[in-house]
């Protein structure tokens, strides 16, 4: 990316100032990684400063990389009683895909000898990949109360605990969830498709916590080195993708109705006070609950293995991060506080210490923020930080983002000689797909270390401990 | 990029895009390109030579615009497949002013058929139909 007509404004934040009605725009992270950036990222991130009602400045996160309508890692507020708009495209289709993240009592010590068949019957119990449907069929009605519930409906099926509820965002639920609002055609892709892991990006990795960066939230979040953790990235499946389309191309319609001039037809979005918003608004947050449901349902399905190699272990959830969502939040604007509805594309939300949405054992650390890697590198887990509200809404990075395109990563890998590659280091892959397996070739994906350095140098979110994989289900 | 062709076959080719995949059909008819790139998105999925296109799926719907269309025609065929857990590898489209009427034919996914990768959508990113000297193209970025 070209960086040209951008001011930086500390080492990790390149800015560019408001200009002709749009709003100003920032970028954070390193030179390299933003150099490295697609193009596509700064016109995506200029269009949507174009939008109405945004407050302060449109964002991208360290990761961030070409999406469509928004970039992926695209950060965006809006003030609801200023006209602020809520976006279809800046939400995405994958509608809250996230990680959830368990914590096991288990080192590598006593994992190491059974990690092939834990792997095995991890890859047996969790259906993932294309058209593998869960063992879980829901009628209309009982996906109406999945979609009102989230992850506390899943608990009531009998699904995990109470226990977990704490260590999701929103308590596993989030409110203001319209089932009407959502098609029939969706609900008819969910009803097989709860308990599934999905393709692409999602997986279900076995970590092991190899380095600590700060012992003092390390404590907090109950992680030392050589533990065993699992985590589950996956979203809200058929239900979620399919508001997506739906609310894209009817959003797009009602713009133009609404009068609303998009730079970017992807930006398809409508006023959050308006019937179009909350309409929209009702149906995401439907699937918002679909994914926590999902993954609640999941994280049950892996304790089940677990339990089998090690009885009568508690594995608890470190905590459950949403990426692809638009929340009403209070956020302080020039020292008022105001509800505004952060849109977070590919980035996760980041409270920091003292927040009261946190966790009691988590409020003086800040909130756990998971950015997953490529399946041969590694992941990180941060801690919200204070500064992070000021610079961001309270947002951070996701991921380590692509480097190269998926046709780019066909012609470098091949799916089977990664798998047999990657068994050498010690990283055992298990999936049905090829193909999928060397779209995500580690190489494929931009360095985690430079991501997490980036977002800590930042000030979005400060490093704890980084986790090496040993186990990966891929879809 | 990669052209694939033969006599009878859809005419696709596909695209970069950072983080998910470019698929352009191509057609005489605005209909045939459409149907050209249903062939590429579900090519992602499978290999659609091994696909027994057994039994149709028929469905309509209203779209003015012909961008759009394309986006609701791809959609609508990954709603059809993603509920019936299937795999579509033959495709019918018509339509007349707003009004279009698609098909398309397939089976249930089984053991023996190699998973690709799963399109959750198709997107307005660099979507496009036109008219050229190879006919009508009919391109957008899918989301995987």
């Amino acid at each position: 990316m070209n960086l040209d007509g951008l001011e930086q404004i500390t080492p990790y934040c390149f800015a560019a100032p408001a200009r002709g009605g749009a709003a100003p725009i920032r970028f954070f992270g390193s030179r390299a990684l933003l150099e490295a950036m697609d193009e596509k990222v700064r016109e995506q991130i200029t269009h949507v400063a174009r939008l109405p009602g945004l407050v302060g400045a449109a964002m991208a996160m360290p990761d961030a990389h070409w999406g469509y309508g928004f970039p992926i890692g695209g950060v965006a507020a809006f003030d609801p009683e200023e006209g602020g708009v809520i976006s279809a495209g800046g939400v995405g289709f994958d509608i809250s895909c996230g990680i959830r993240c368990l914590r096991t009592p288990f080192t590598l010590a006593q994992l190491s000898p059974v990690i092939a068949p834990l792997a095995d019957a991890l890859f047996r119990a969790i259906p993932a990949g294309l058209g593998e449907q869960g063992r879980l069929k829901l009628s209309l009605p009982q996906l109406d109360e999945a979609m009102t519930g989230g992850a506390q409906w899943a608990i009531a099926q009998g699904f995990g605990r109470d226990e977990d509820l704490p260590f999701i965002e929103e308590r596993g639920r989030i409110a203001g969830a319209a089932p009407e609002h959502v098609s029939t055609h969706a609900k008819e892709r969910q009803k097989a498709e709860m308990g599934t892991l999905g393709s692409g990006n999602h997986y279900l990795e076995v970590q092991v916590v190899e380095r600590i960066h700060d012992q003092a939230a390390a404590r907090a979040y109950g992680l030392r080195e050589g533990q065993i953790l699992v985590a589950i990235h996956c979203g809200s499946r058929g239900l979620g993708h399919q508001v997506g389309t739906d609310y894209l191309v009817s959003l797009a319609h009602a713009a133009g109705r609404l009068g609303i001039t998009l730079p970017d037809r992807e930006l398809a979005c409508a006023p959050i006070r308006s019937p179009e918003g909350a309409r929209y608004l009702g149906a995401m947050n439907a699937a918002i609950n679909i994914a926590l449901a999902n993954r609640q349902i999941l994280a049950h399905l892996t304790r089940d293995v677990f339990a089998r190699f090690f009885p009568r272990q508690p594995i608890d959830t470190l905590y459950d991060v949403s990426h692809n969502t638009c929340k009403a939040e209070e956020h302080i604007v020039q020292g008022v506080a105001k509800v505004l509805y952060v849109h977070r594309k590919g980035a996760t939300r980041a409270f920091g210490p003292g927040h009261a949405d946190l966790p009691a054992p988590y409020r003086a650390i800040g909130q756990p923020v998971i950015i997953g890697g490529s399946m041969g590198t590694g992941s990180y887990v941060l801690a919200g930080t204070a500064t992070s509200e000021a610079q961001s809404f309270s947002s951070a990075s996701h991921g380590a983002g692509r480097a190269m395109s998926r046709a780019q990563a066909l012609k470098r890998w091949h799916g089977r000689a990664l798998i047999d590659e990657l068994a050498r280091k010690g990283i055992l892959i298990r999936t049905k797909s090829f193909r999928g397996a060397a779209e995500e070739a580690p190489g494929a994906y931009k360095d985690v270390e430079a991501v997490a350095e980036a977002t800590e140098s930042a000030g979005l979110a400060r490093r704890v401990a980084f986790l090496r994989p040993k186990a990966c289900i891929k879809g | 990029m990669g052209y694939k062709s033969d006599m009878d076959a859809p005419v696709y080719r596909y695209f970069d895009h950072g983080a998910d995949i470019g698929v352009a059909g191509y057609g005489e008819t605005l209909e045939r390109a459409f149907e050209a790139a249903a062939y590429a998105m579900f090519s992602i999925m499978a290999d659609l030579d091994a696909v027994k296109p057994a039994s149709p799926v028929d469905f309509d719907f209203e779209e003015a615009d012909a961008e759009l269309a394309l986006v609701t025609w791809l959609n609508r065929l990954l709603t059809e497949a993603h509920t019936r857990a299937w795999v579509f590898a033959r495709f019918d489209l018509r339509h007349k002013n707003a009004r279009w009427i698609g098909q398309a034919w397939g089976e249930p996914w089984r053991d023996s058929l190699e998973r690709g990768v799963e399109v959750k959508g198709a997107t307005f990113t660099e979507l496009s139909v036109a008219h050229s000297a190879l006919g009508w193209e009919a391109r957008c970025v899918v989301d995987v």
